[in-house]
């Protein structure tokens, strides 16, 4: 009995603690490099990038004033910022709204529908990228907030997401709401949503990130530097053929990634628990 | 006369496709596979004016023509039976939801008023170009010109070798061993000599699919077999790194020794990273005059090559790229997968006397079998797609093309060059193969349900 609790309590190998603590060590360094390396050179100038010193230099405050003052990059990163907490907010109403029509309605034809939203996800933006580039160009809506976000604002994954997480609940909130003469959307705001915090959450992450880290969409449609996105900003930066400009490139990569850092750190249980979840079925 | 060969053909594979639709008796469950079959090839050859089946074009056109109309055909009788099937399940779906209390009794609209701004957008901006892909594909169009001029399949046949036996028999031939060894392995119990023989095959059906392919596509300067080889070689090094590199971190970081929690985080924070910002951090390691790489080497006295003129060096750098930016995903989903190792089992061989490799070959592999081919997909879909950020940063497709995978063959093709049809031939490429690739996941998840496995 100790002996297995001893194996549960170490995980699968036995042995020493200290070797896996050094293998992780080694390991997560590995993993950090390109990002502290990033760090050490946006404090650097070129002079000590090339002598490659080890030591943080004095640059640090100029090359933000450049990035950030110079090329506009707060502009970019509050476009990000819209777009990524717009197509969020979007995917996740349409989406509970949806699992909510699968899970708590009986309809004619609701097989046919599940189809029709099952069959989207094998139908990736990029492959269709230059029919829907003709299509949105056509609609007027070049340079705009609304191609950044209304393309990309239903999500068959969150559609099946809560419906998966909706059929799991016990169907006796739905009757108890019912009873108290609820309204399907009364239901949804005061009992449903509630009790899905962690599927919402591990979404709004996946939904986030997945904004934030558009890149080739942008690059088509906003061809406008006041309206582009920090992904496709941080091209300026890199003038592989003038100037190198080392610094200020590193500290804006450091900085577009601040954002989807953030919302991973602070959303990480509900993401893990969500994810379990859906790992499970 | 082609026309009634693809006709023909695709009745053919309409009564193929029906073969498993058990409730009809053989004779007029063929006929009416062979009916469907025949409506599908006849849809598809209407669409396109029958423009391959003429005599003015060439034959590879023809033969093309043909082998559409069989898809087709199989298309129509297979999406036909399982309308059926599914159809035929649907009493039992119903007693079974009726069962379920707790569902709204309104008007009927209701729930069509909360799915309609879903279905709009999703008709509206995935199925219209879905469909507009394929059109455009058989056109000759400029970006922001609006005329556009028919011209039938031309633009597929450019992107392969002139010679219809290469371009049909020989995928045709692949796939048909791929699937007659995935049969031998079913009919074969497991265990028995020869299922472990169809096995150890199955790998080598796939390199013969990836071959015979690598041979379909026109070589040559402007050919699209080079774009191919790099997608497939990108592809292939992004996985199989970012698999192996996630397992055996996840099986490190699945440990319970203190800290576990801290470390777990530092290794998965390249997830929120994006694909462009993976491609600017490798661009200043691999920097020929600054980076960290050069002057690493520098003081071995190696001079490192510049890796935007070295073919193999580029995609070395690309793939590294790639496998650090999705590492972090899937030690995610490995650590969760680990969770169903089943404990008792290690307990017992720890008893038995086992070493710590074989624990890990025999119980802990097979119970990540389901994750592992969860992440092969998502991963492909990493490598087909999001690279195109990471590429564009990294090395904009130097030196020569060599690290131009098919993503950015399309944009530069489509809206570098204007020329929208022959990009959106090339998206029909890649669409087929994602189709492809679905459909493989949709049987293998099957496959799991009918023998009962574990999730």
């Amino acid at each position: 009995m100790s002996f297995s609790a001893g194996v549960r309590k170490q995980g699968i190998i036995r042995g020493r603690a200290w070797p896996v603590h050094v293998l992780l060590i080694l390991v997560t360094l590995a993993i950090g490099f390109p990002l502290v390396y990033a760090a050490l050179i946006s404090t650097q100038g070129n002079p000590d990038i090339f002598a490659f010193k080890l030591t943080p230099g004095d640059k640090l405050a100029k090359h933000f004033d450049d990035v950030w003052v110079g090329r506009s990059l707060g502009r970019s990163m509050w476009n990000s910022t819209v777009q990524s907490v717009l197509i969020t907010v979007a995917k996740t109403v349409l989406s509970l709204a949806a699992g909510l029509a699968f899970v708590y309605f009986r309809f004619r034809g609701k097989w046919l529908v599940f189809f029709f939203v099952l069959v989207t996800l094998m139908m990736p933006t990029e492959v269709m990228i230059l029919a829907l580039f003709r299509l949105v160009s056509s609609l007027g809506w070049q340079n705009t907030m609304t191609a950044l976000v209304v393309p990309f604002a239903a999500s068959a994954t969150g559609a099946f997401l809560f419906r998966q997480h909706f059929s799991n609940l016990p169907s006796e909130l739905a009757e108890a709401a019912q009873v108290d003469g609820a309204s399907p959307i009364q239901f949804l705001t005061k009992v449903l949503i509630p009790v899905s915090w962690n599927a919402i959450g591990a979404l709004a992450v996946i939904q986030f990130v997945y904004g934030w880290n558009m890149y080739l969409w942008p690059v088509l449609i906003i061809s406008d530097q006041k309206s582009q996105v920090i992904q496709v900003a941080l091209q300026n930066l890199q003038g592989i053929d003038v100037g190198l400009t080392y610094g200020p490139l590193m500290l804006a990569a450091l900085l577009a990634s601040i954002p989807p850092a953030i919302i991973f750190i602070l959303l990480q249980k509900q993401f893990m628990s969500g994810f379990s979840i859906g790992a499970d079925k | 006369m082609t026309l009634l060969i693809a006709l023909l053909v695709g009745a053919g594979a309409g009564a193929y496709g029906f073969r498993n639709a058990l409730r009809l008796r053989p004779q007029p469950r063929y006929l009416a596979g062979a009916a469907f079959g025949l409506l599908g090839a006849a849809v598809v050859s209407g669409a396109t004016k029958g423009c391959a089946y003429g005599t003015d074009v060439d034959s590879i056109q023809n033969v093309i023509g043909v082998a559409i109309a069989g898809a087709a055909g199989l298309a129509a009788a297979t999406a036909a039976s399982s309308t059926k099937a599914a159809r035929g399940d649907e009493p039992i779906a119903k007693q079974r939801s009726e069962l379920r209390t707790g569902t709204y009794r309104l008007g009927w609209w209701w729930p069509w008023l909360l799915l309609l701004p879903t279905l709009i957008i999703l008709v509206v901006f995935l199925y219209i170009p879905a469909v507009q892909t394929f059109t455009l594909s058989t056109m000759l169009v400029r970006l922001g010109a609006p005329n556009t001029i028919d011209v039938c399949l031309s633009n597929f046949t450019e992107l392969l070798v002139p010679n219809p036996w290469m371009v049909v028999v020989l995928p045709s031939l692949s796939v048909a061993v791929i699937w007659g060894l995935g049969l031998w392995k079913q009919r074969a119990s497991a265990g028995s000599a020869s299922y472990n023989l169809a096995t150890t095959l199955q790998p080598l059906g796939i390199m013969a699919l990836l071959t015979a392919l690598y041979f379909m596509f026109s070589g040559g300067t402007n050919g699209y077999r080079s774009i191919y080889l790099n997608t497939v070689v990108i592809s292939a090094g992004t996985v199989l790194g970012g698999m192996v590199f996630g397992l055996a971190i996840a099986y490190l970081a699945f440990q319970k020794v203190r800290g576990i929690g801290v470390y777990r985080t530092l290794l998965i924070w390249p997830y929120a990273v994006s694909a462009p910002v993976a491609g600017i951090l490798f661009f200043m390691m691999f920097d020929p005059t600054a980076g960290v790489i050069q002057h690493i080497f520098d003081g071995f006295g190696i001079d490192f090559p510049n890796y935007r003129e070295s073919v193999s060096l580029a995609r070395f750098t690309v793939i590294a790229a790639s496998v650090w930016k999705v590492l972090g995903y899937n030690i995610l989903f490995y650590l969760a997968g680990l969770q169903n190792v089943p404990i008792d089992q290690i307990e017992a061989s720890v008893l038995d006397g086992a070493s710590a490799w074989q624990r890990f070959r025999y119980i802990v592999t097979p119970s990540l079998g389901p994750i592992t081919f969860f992440l092969l997909i998502t991963n492909l879909t990493y490598a087909f797609f999001d690279i195109y950020g990471t590429i564009d940063y990294l090395t904009r497709g130097a030196p020569a093309g060599a690290t131009s995978v098919a993503i950015y063959e399309i944009i530069r093709v489509g809206v570098d060059n204007r020329d929208i049809g022959r990009g959106a031939a090339q998206s029909v490429l890649l669409f087929l193969a994602v189709i492809g690739l679905t459909i493989w996941q949709f049987r293998r998840s099957e496959d799991r349900i009918t023998y009962g496995g574990v999730g």
